[in-house]
Parts: C-alpha cells; structure tokens; sequence
C-alpha cells in the first residue's frame, strides 16, 4: 500500500516537474524569438527607412518608405472590402438566421474558412483576379487578405451581437423602428466594441502574411500607389532581403520584422482592452 | 442619408487618385526574370530614374519567371540568361537581345581555406554536384590542390530552386565537361538536381554558402564581390588555372559572333583561349511583338540609354559592355522584327 | 398601435418576420435591401470555401488530364526540363515536417494546459498564458527569419551530435545522418512545432476550464493527485475537444508556408534523413510559382495546392466537427 501511495506521488512530481518544464519550453522559444527581433530590429531601425524606398542590391542605403506604404494601401482596401462583408455576414447570423440549420451551416463553414492555410487563399486570389486580369495588382492582394479577415469578423460579429441584450431591440422596435434601423442604430452601436475587436484581431490576422501576396501583389522596388499593378509590401520585401547576402539588406529585414510584430502586438493590446469593454448580459 | 452621400463621394474620389498610375508624369514599367542581371538592371535603372523620371521596376524571380510572364503578357520586358531557340521566339511572338557578357564562379564556404585559393575542374565540379565526391578531402580535389589542407568534412552542395538562367549556363557548361551530367541530367533553367540544398535567386545561393560550412555553389560573380565571399578558380578548357574577371568573361565573348547568330543565339561556356573564363554567360531581354507600341519604346530607350552611357557602371561590377557593332545589330534587329525602332 | 404589435410580435419569433408595414414604402425598401445584403454578406463568406476549391480545380485541370490522379500522386520525378511532374516527394515532405511538428508539440502544448489550467498559482497563469498567446501573434514570416537566421546556425552545432548518437542506431538511424547544415527536414518540424504550440494549448486549456469543477473536486477530494486528476479526468471529458484542437494545429501545420520556406532547404529530391533537405507543397509553391515556363507547370503546381487543399479541408473539418461535439454535449459554459 505504502509503495503504491508512494509510486503515485512519485508519478505526480514527476509529472509536475514536466509540465513545468513544456511551459518553461514554450516561454523560453518565445523570450528567444521575441529578443531576436527586438535586438536585430532595433539595431537595424534607422530615420530613412521612412523617408526613402527600398535601395537596388550592392548600395549601403537604407529605405523602407514604399513597402510601408503599400502594406498599409493593402490593409485599408483589405478593410474595405472585408468589413462590409464580414459585418453583413454576421450581421445575418445574429439577427436574421438565428439558429436555423443554415445559419448553423454557414458557422460551420465559416469555422472551416477560419483555420484557411494563406496560401491556398493567394492560389484563389490568383485563380479570379490576376489570371483573369493578367497581371499582378495590389488590388488581388487585398482580396486575399480580405478573404483571410472575413472569417473572423464574421465570428466576432456574430458571437458580439448575439450578447446584446433582448430589452434594447425591443425597446427600439416598441417605438416603431424597422428592422434594419434597430439593427444598424441599436444593436450595431451596443456591440461596437465587440464588433470593432473582431476588425482589429483580423487586421492583426493579416499583418506580416507572406505567402498570398507572393502570387498576387507581388512586390514593387519603387513607390507606387497604383491599386492595378504590384505594390510593394513589407512581408515580400522582408522575404527578397532575408534571403539575400546583402549586409544591409539583412538589417532592414530585421527591422521590418520588428516593426510588424511591434503593429500586431500593438493591435492584440488594443483589440483585448475594447474587448474588456464589451458588455456581457447579467 | 446625407453622411452615406458623403462617404461615397470620398471614397469615389479616393478610388480615382489611387488608380491613375500611368497618367501621374512619370512612366512606369515592369520587368521579371534573371537574378544574374538584377545588379546591373538596379544599378541602370537607378540611374535612369534620376536622369528621366522613367521608373524601370525589375522583380528578380529567375529567368524561367522572366519567360514565363513575358510569354504572358503580365511584364513589359523578361530577362533571361537562357536565350530563347529561334523557333520557340517565332511560336511565341518573342524577340530576345543581349544585354551585358558576365560569368558564374564557385562560391564556397571552406573553414581555413581562404579567398581564391581553392582549384576546381570542370569534371571534379560535375562530379561534386552528382554527389558522387561527397567530402572536401576526397583524392580528386587533393589532386588539384596539393598545396591546401583540406578537412575531412562533408561537402554541401548548393544549387537554385527557382527556374534559374544560371543554372542554365552552369549546367550547359557541366555537359560540355562531363558526359556523365550530359547523359543523366540534362541542362535548362531548372534540372532535377541529385542532391543538395535550394536557394532562392542567386542571393539565395550566396547566402546558403556564406551560412553552411563546407558548402559550395555557383553565383553570378557580380555577388560574390558583393558580398566579398570565397570563389574558386578554375581549370579552364586550355587547361590553364583561371581567376573569374571582366576580361576571363569578354574572351570568351570574343570567340562568338553575336552579330551573325539568329536572334542573337549564343553560348560563351568552355571556349577556348589562355585567360577565358569557362563558365562566361550572356543575359537577355525578352519582348513581345505585340505589345502596346509604346511599351516596347519605353524599354528600347532604357536600354538604349545603358549601351551607350551605363558602361562604367556595368564594368564596374564585372558585367562585360557588348561591343559596339552588336549594339548596332540590336538596333537593327528591333527595327526589322518590330517594325519599328528608335 | 404599430408599437404594441410589434412589440407582442417579439416575444414569438424573430424580428425579421416584421409585418409588411403598409403605410411606409420607404422602410419596406430599407428592410428589404438591409435584409438582401446581409444574406448577401453571409452567402460570400460561407461561398468563399467552395469557390477556392472550384477555382483552384479549375486551374490545375490541365495537369489533371495529363498526369491523372494516382500517377501523379505515386510519381517522385519533378522535372520542368521533360515536363513531368509528380506530387510524391512533396506530400511526404509535408506529411513528415507536419508529424515531426506534431510529435514534438502535442505534449508540450499538453503540458502547458495542464500547468495553466490546473498546477500554476493564480500569479503565474495570466503572464504565463498571454505568453504563450503571444507566440500566435507573431507573424510566421518571423518564425521564418528567426529560423533561417538564428535558430539554425545554432542547431547547426546540435546536428553532428545528433548524427553521432541517433545516426548510429541500426535502422532509425537512417533517419538521422546527414551534414551539419542547421536547415531541413528536422528544423522545419521544430519550427512548426513551435508554431503550433499556442493554438493547441490554447484550446486544450479553454476545454479544460470548462470541466465541472464538481467532477475535479470530487476527484481530489478522493485523494487523486494532479497528474491523475489531468490524465483519468480531464482528458477523457474533453477527449473530443482535445482531438479537434490536435487537428486544428495539424491543419496549421500542413498548410504553413513562410516558415517552412526558410528552412526546409528546397530539395526535390525524396532523402531518408531528417537532416537533410526536403520540400513540402508550400514551399515548392513559394519558390515555384512565379517562374512556371509553361502552362503544364503552372497547372501542376497548382495541382499540388488542390491536393493540399483537401488534405487540409479534411482535418480541419473533423477539427471543426469535434471542437463543436464538446460544446454541444457535454455542456460547455457559454
């Protein structure tokens, strides 16, 4: 009896210790990670990276000025095009399908949608814009981000505005309001804050991803705001420098990383306090 | 109702700002393909933009990009070291002509071996990149290099693993060297390669090789003074011991008539000669007969502009100017196959 | 008058079956076009699944008509020179790295929802879980960097004593020969496994709150220790859940590009070793696709993505399937 007391608690430190050890695993690879970039990054930041574009191969330049540019251009009409349509989405969701078998269809697949691997998002966006138009475009790179974003906004939505308490639509409704008034002036504004962290998670979602922008907004060594051709962009300028032999190429590499994990994190922050703000029903 | 109007008539007019591109002053132009060729279209284009306002954007993806979105249509110009067969340029509705003369070194990364010490041969090469010589100090390479101390460590071969122009002049040159190669494996832009490691675009390469020790790979030598790492020199097929440099890579130019080939078809690996470089390479720009007349012109004009003024800087990174009566030719050749010229 | 109606109405069915309201035409069009855009808004999106996959067939049909389905699958030789192409080596490659990510980061992730969820005191676990929630929001194009640049030279130190101890043993060994390169097979797997830890974790643990804490403490209150409680009581209830989630970083894993890209060497060529190089079908895609010569090529390459859509389309599916089943059983708190 004592040996068997003894052989479980045995089992238990072991076990513990463990555990402690796989957690201490994971930190650790995030302290790593996390100091790299920062200590690369940082070391490699310098005031032209925003005030000039990218340099050719063999110069000591530094300049970063249009891949900036271009991610944010990608972000705002990946904003555009997806907010409507995940708003819409899980608008229906929450106010008009309930919990019918399609609705419940159509979260199904949008679960499936959210776990999407990019690069079979870049072949789609390939597949109905560039092939079609013939050449690459920022405009395809913002329809695979958007792509990308739908899912989660469509969730976050869907999930924040079924939280909203019964009593305010029916209060709007009792004063003769139609539907889409209740939805759009009630329900909308009391789950703003939940609805808008659903927009920052899949900002932050879309910042720094590479592979769809590799077949379709390419990447464009000059600064250039035309939605119709190639744009450059952060993430694929990170890929030609990091893999080049180029000193300082290497350098703004790693500041460009930093600065995109320094923008995702700051949006994680901001997307969790709004989310404190949400308010859930007694 | 009155907010919406005002939202749409904002994001109207941002949708018309945003999509001008081509009526802003300056021209715009995209170009694809060679790695090998990037240093010298960056240099020129840089130049030229100053000089112009013309905005010449290459995307270095390798020659094989270069001739596939040419052949499509999505690029104004695609750079190839790989020149197109005359019949494959007449099926497709392409012209290609020749820009610059260059070569490819060995780049290795050899602990106590240092810069230019190490002596390769064609067939050792062909051999090192069959996997059939798998250490640094198997007799083959001992044999030419008696004089270094060779470690007993495990050779990493690097090669490219997008569709490459380099590896085209590489792999022509291994066949000219090594029937075995010839039999087995072939040369084109990418080959099914028996072993080793893929870099992305010649950077790549360069920057496995500066990473991995006891590794090795071919470069377009531009790179490798870039980057100021190791290269070999080799045994050319005078069997003299020869450095990679701008002269190596002109000898070899200078066995070959570019004005009499067709569609400017030729290939400048293993000639003879004392100080020839064997793996010597040309680049070429691709374009399409029917593009818009004016594209065509834009592009003839940039390179027009770097035969004539950007041979400094060409040299300057050991690209090899094409001598004058080819530039003639070229000018010919855009006049009688488009229809039109400068 | 109106109101009150619609106000009796709500406590019986859902807003949208609002009477047709006779004396305003204006509102009936507001609602009409309101109620169009929403259904248009969730059409797209539950659309966007299948459009990829019919957009993508439709794209690598002409490697489809070539190569058939099989052969191209069973096929090792990729060779744009003969334009032949087969999927062989690259599905291994990403069946391989996504198992090694798997084998290396199930436990740890178990490990880490255990220790959140049931051994660390209420000071450690918020920092310790929004660490590791952290490693989710780092972009895997810095995993990439990380890997090629920082995490492999290091590694590249660790390979000749794995070669030395693990290449020796007859057999297995196999799997582990090769030269000191710090990129491949192996290093890819490590970098998923990293990868995937949040998302795997995250969900263990979610799940793991959520069971009874009368099932727990009736369990401790019996004298069962920790590691008894989480291994007979916990995992069991939240069996499904756990499974789902062990797909969903699977799902993660096989569809991951940048990291993998960085590392995984880009060899064509199938090799016994996890210290060699390899491929997996993003990584070929990444390098690829930008300079397929011909039509055949780029079909094929596409060819591939389809093959890994619906590998992917699979697990994520059941994923989906068994991280519901839990909620709807077995009596999830929201």
């Amino acid at each position: 009896m004592r040996s068997v007391l003894a052989r479980r608690h045995v089992v238990d430190v072991v076990s513990k210790i463990l555990m402690g050890a796989a957690t201490a695993i994971g930190v650790f690879f995030l302290f790593w990670i996390i100091w790299t970039t920062l200590h690369f990054g940082i070391s490699g930041m310098h005031w032209d990276l925003f005030t000039k574009d990218t340099p050719p191969p063999g110069t000591n330049a530094f300049g970063l000025r249009n891949a900036f540019v271009g991610s944010l251009i990608l972000l705002a009409l990946s904003l555009i095009i997806g907010v409507p349509v995940g708003l819409m989405g899980g608008t229906w969701l929450a106010e008009y399908g309930f919990h019918s078998r399609t609705a419940n269809a159509v979260r199904f697949i949008n679960d499936i949608m959210l776990s999407a691997p990019s690069i079979e998002i870049g072949l789609f966006a390939y597949a109905i814009v560039v092939a079609p138009t013939g050449h690459f475009s920022a405009f395809a790179g913002s329809v695979a981000l958007a792509v990308l974003m739908i899912p989660i906004i469509v969730r976050t939505t869907d999930e924040m505005l079924s939280l909203v308490a019964g009593d305010m639509r029916e209060a709007a409704i009792a004063l003769g309001a139609p539907t889409w008034v209740v939805i759009t002036k009630v329900t909308w504004k009391a789950a703003r804050a939940g609805i808008l962290t659903g927009v920052l998670i899949g900002l932050a979602r879309i910042t720094g991803e590479t592979a769809p922008l590799l077949f379709t907004a390419l990447n464009n060594q000059f600064f250039s705001a035309d939605l119709f051709h190639p744009i450059a962009n952060l993430p694929v300028v990170i890929f030609q420098f990091a893999l080049s032999p180029y000193a300082n190429w290497q350098q703004m590499a790693w500041a460009a990383a930093f600065i995109t994990v320094m923008f995702v994190l700051v949006l994680s922050l901001v997307a969790r306090w709004f989310l404190g703000k949400v308010q859930v029903p007694k | 109702m009155k907010r919406f109007a005002v939202i749409t008539l904002f994001a109207m007019a941002l949708a018309t700002v945003f999509s001008t591109g081509d009526s802003k002053a300056a021209t715009s132009l995209t170009g694809a393909g060679s790695t090998w060729v990037y240093p010298l279209v960056a240099k020129w284009s840089a130049e030229y933009q100053k000089l112009t306002g013309t905005e010449i954007n290459y995307q270095s993806i390798g020659s094989g990009g270069g001739i596939a979105q040419i052949k499509a249509g999505t690029v104004a110009f695609g750079a190839s070291d790989m020149p197109l067969k005359p019949e494959d340029l007449k099926a497709a509705g392409l012209i290609q002509f020749p820009t610059a003369v260059a070569g490819a070194a060995m780049g290795y990364n050899i602990p106590g071996v240092k810069p230019g010490e190490l002596i390769l041969s064609g067939p050792v090469v062909a051999d090192i990149y069959l996997g059939k010589i798998k250490k640094w100090n198997d007799p083959a390479l001992t044999k030419l290099n008696p004089d270094l101390k060779l470690p007993d460590m495990a050779i990493t071969v690097v090669h490219r693993s997008d569709g490459s122009g380099t590896t085209f002049t590489f792999t022509d040159y291994l066949c000219k060297v090594s029937p075995e190669w010839k039999e087995k494996i072939g040369e084109n832009t990418s080959v099914a390669w028996p072993t080793g490691v893929g870099g992305k675009g010649s950077e790549g390469v360069a920057s496995y090789v500066q990473r991995i020790p006891g590794s090795i790979g071919y470069v377009e030598y531009a790179y490798l003074l870039e980057t100021h790492e190791a290269y070999s020199r080799m045994i050319n097929s005078d069997g003299k011991v020869v450095s990679p440099s701008l002269k190596g890579f002109q000898d070899a130019a200078g066995h070959v008539d570019f004005t009499k080939a067709q569609d400017f078809y030729v290939i400048l690996t293993d000639k003879p000669g004392p100080e020839t470089w064997p793996i010597s390479g040309c680049t070429w720009q691709i374009l399409r007969k029917n593009a818009p007349k004016e594209t065509n012109m834009e592009v003839m004009k940039f390179f027009d502009w770097g035969f004539e003024h950007g041979q400094n800087m060409a040299e300057s990174i050991a690209f090899g100017p094409l001598p004058p009566s080819t530039v003639q030719a070229i000018k010919n050749y855009w006049k009688t196959e488009l229809g039109y010229g400068l | 008058m109106n109101g009150t109606d619609a106000a009796v109405r709500t406590e019986m069915g859902p807003v949208s079956e609002e009477p047709k309201s006779s004396d305003r035409p204006w509102r009936l069009s507001g609602d009409f076009l309101f109620h169009k855009a929403a259904v248009f808004g969730a059409f797209l999106a539950a659309a966007a699944l299948f459009a990829t996959v019919i957009a993508i067939t439709y794209d690598s049909w002409t490697s489809i008509q070539t190569f058939g389905v099989w052969r191209f699958i069973k096929s090792s030789e990729w060779n744009p020179v003969t334009q032949t192409f087969g999927a062989f080596p690259f599905i291994i490659g990403t069946l391989v790295s996504s198992a090694i990510a798997m084998v290396l980061g199930v436990p740890i992730s178990f490990g880490i929802a255990v220790f959140i969820a049931e051994i660390a005191p209420a000071w450690i676990k918020r920092p310790v879980a929004g660490a590791i929630e952290l490693l989710a929001a780092i972009p895997s194009i810095v995993y990439g960097l990380w890997g090629l640049l920082v995490f492999a030279p290091v590694f590249a130190n660790a390979e000749p004593w794995i070669n030395d101890k693990f290449g020796a043993i007859p057999g297995i060994g196999l799997l582990f020969q090769g030269p000191p390169m710090g990129i491949g097979m192996l290093t890819a797997g490590i970098v998923l496994a990293i990868m995937v830890l949040p998302y795997i974790s995250s969900i263990m643990r979610d799940v793991f709150l959520v069971v009874p804490s009368s099932l727990r403490e009736s369990a401790y209150a019996m004298g069962a220790t920790t590691w008894e409680v989480a291994w007979n009581i916990i995992l069991p209830y939240t069996r499904s859940a756990v499974i789902g989630g062990i797909f969903l970083g699977l799902g993660r894993a096989l569809g991951e590009t940048m990291a993998v890209t960085f590392v995984i060497g880009n060899s064509n060529v199938l090799s016994a070793s996890l210290l060699m190089p390899g491929a997996t079908i993003p990584s070929v895609l990444a390098n690829e696709f930008t300079e397929a010569t011909t039509k055949l090529y780029l079909s094929s390459l596409i060819y591939l993505g389809l093959i890994l859509i619906a590998v992917t389309l699979v697990v994520r599916f059941l994923a989906v399937l068994l991280i519901r089943h839990l909620g709807r059983h077995e009596g999830a708190s929201t």
